[in-house]
């Protein structure tokens, strides 16, 4: 097969040849899909803090997945040592974590998966999983006291 | 590189993270806290790009992305082939004077699944590792093709039931042993190779550390605890891990060049491997007296290995 120099890069099936100025060339369409995690731009992200950012309406930050809890962990600040084991080891990014402090939990991204009530190491834990009907206030007038080490 | 403090969890904890919540992995999955660490590791700009698997569509869900950097998903097996061609561009780019901040700082990643890493993608990772390009990939080893429904990969264990090896009355599940990747990935003579579970997570965040900061192309597979195929409830994936490196089912190490070799976690007890089999469903026929004779074979199999492992690291060839 030859290609002549004038035939190379032209398309024959232009814009107008496929009817119409809506439709597009072959050459033109955009393959796949691109999306914006930020209006503006995605530099620097890692220097600002969640509530800082101009998230975009394409950023899963902005959903929920709510829904998918039968059961939540509730957290206690009287109890917690701010370990931070419960913040790496989340993998919903759902522990709210500020100035080495351990400030709550996103219940927006919270799945209810119970990885941070069991690496909490205090003693009673300041992470507790509760249905997700339990008003957490009940929650933590109902905490339970010390458990004294099994023999 | 602008290198995160890993000294303790309090410094590394102020990292802001760029791996966003409602993704779509199922409660409890192992790949997402793998992924959230390697993206806290560093402040540097970040291309990454996924194999399909689990992790990629999860996290690319139309209309939504969870990734705050930039990240590209094309096929199945080509993720090194995507972030090693946009590296290629980034140098030829920076050469000819053409990039907008020649000076940001910016790492490659390219992540995939055992699937694809130790089958389907293989030869296209070989490839790019052979090309030498300046880039980091990271396998999340959860040994199954699990986002269509756990069959066996190569990296599947002798012994485990999975939807295309199933255990029953003929047969004990997979009879074939896991693909040794990392030593594979150490004969490329890659500058950096390790292997790296989550709930070591300094040594995790080391190893991801040295990764982005050796120039050339560095390999490490993860141990990535999976609660659907394992079947192990999803609050245990961190105790599982435990499992799987103390029974040194999965020994930490990293591979220098090629050849020196270091062990980078001793368990203070080393338990046995049944306690590590006996925490999940997909190993629970093992425990049939028919099947003993696969337990007590894996068990000779880690101990092999860790011997061999200990003597490599002594004798510093
Ligand atoms: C070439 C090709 N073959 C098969 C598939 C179907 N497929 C999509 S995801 C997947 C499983 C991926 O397994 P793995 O790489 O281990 O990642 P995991 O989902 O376990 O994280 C398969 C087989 C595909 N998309 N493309
Ligand atoms: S329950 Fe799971 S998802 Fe929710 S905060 Fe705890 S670790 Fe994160
Ligand atoms: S794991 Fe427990 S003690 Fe540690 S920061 Fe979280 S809630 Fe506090
Ligand atoms: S199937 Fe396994 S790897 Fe996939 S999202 Fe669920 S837990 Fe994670
Ligand atoms: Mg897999």
């Amino acid at each position: 097969m030859s290609i002549t120099g004038s035939t190379v890069g032209t398309d024959k099936r232009g814009v107008r040849e496929l009817g119409g100025e809506e439709k597009v060339g072959w050459d033109e369409v955009q393959q796949g899909v691109v999306l914006n995690s930020f209006d503006g731009t995605t530099e620097g992200a890692a220097f600002l803090k969640a509530e800082e950012r101009n998230y975009a309406d394409f950023n899963s930050y902005t959903a929920t997945v709510a829904s998918w809890r039968i059961i939540k962990p509730v957290y206690n600040r009287d109890i917690c040592i701010d370990c931070q084991n419960c913040w790496v080891w989340c993998p919903d990014t759902s522990i709210i974590s500020r100035d080495k402090q351990m400030l709550g939990i996103d219940y927006d991204h919270c799945k209810g998966c119970g990885v941070c009530v069991e690496v909490c190491p205090t003693n009673p834990k300041s992470l507790l999983m509760f249905s997700e009907a339990t008003d957490n206030d009940e929650a933590l007038a109902g905490w339970p006291v010390k458990e004294k080490k099994e023999k | 590189m602008a290198i995160t403090s890993i000294k303790n969890l309090k410094e590394f904890s102020t990292n802001n993270d760029r791996f966003e919540g409602a993704h779509l992995l199922c409660p409890g999955c192992a790949h997402s806290m793998i992924v959230r660490e390697l993206m806290n590791c560093t402040d540097d700009n970040l291309v990454i790009s996924s194999n399909t698997g689990c992790l990629e569509v999860s996290t690319a869900v139309y209309p939504y992305t969870s990734w705050d950097t930039s990240w590209i998903h094309i096929g199945f097996e080509n993720a090194a082939t995507a972030v090693t061609g946009a590296e290629a561009m980034y140098k030829a780019r920076k050469r000819k004077g053409t990039l907008k901040d020649p000076d940001a700082p910016v790492k490659f990643v390219a992540f995939g699944g055992d699937g694809s890493t130790y089958d389907i993608g293989f030869q296209w990772l070989s490839g790019a590792m052979e090309r030498g390009h300046d880039f980091t990939y990271i396998c999340l080893d959860n040994e199954n093709y699990a986002n269509t429904g756990g069959q066996r990969s190569s990296a599947t264990p002798i012994g485990a039931t999975t939807s295309t090896a199933q255990a029953g009355t003929h047969s004990y599940g997979k009879k074939e042993k896991k693909k040794d990747i990392v030593s594979i990935m150490a004969a490329h003579g890659s500058p950096y190779v390790a292997q790296l579970a989550p709930n070591k997570w300094k040594s995790m965040a080391k190893g991801f550390q040295k990764a982005l900061e050796t120039e050339g192309p560095c390999f490490i597979n993860t141990v990535s605890a999976c609660t659907t195929e394992w079947k192990f409830d999803p609050k245990d994936t961190i105790h599982i891990t435990d499992l799987a490196t103390d029974s040194l089912m999965f020994p930490i190490y990293e591979i220098i060049d090629g050849h020196e070799l270091n062990i980078l976690y001793r368990p203070k007890n080393i338990i046995k491997v049944e306690d590590y089999l006996g925490a999940q469903g997909r190993y629970k026929h093992l425990f049939k007296p028919e099947n003993k004779h696969v337990i007590e074979q894996i068990q000779s199999d880690i101990d092999k290995k860790w011997d061999m492992l200990q003597r490599r690291e002594e004798a510093r060839i």
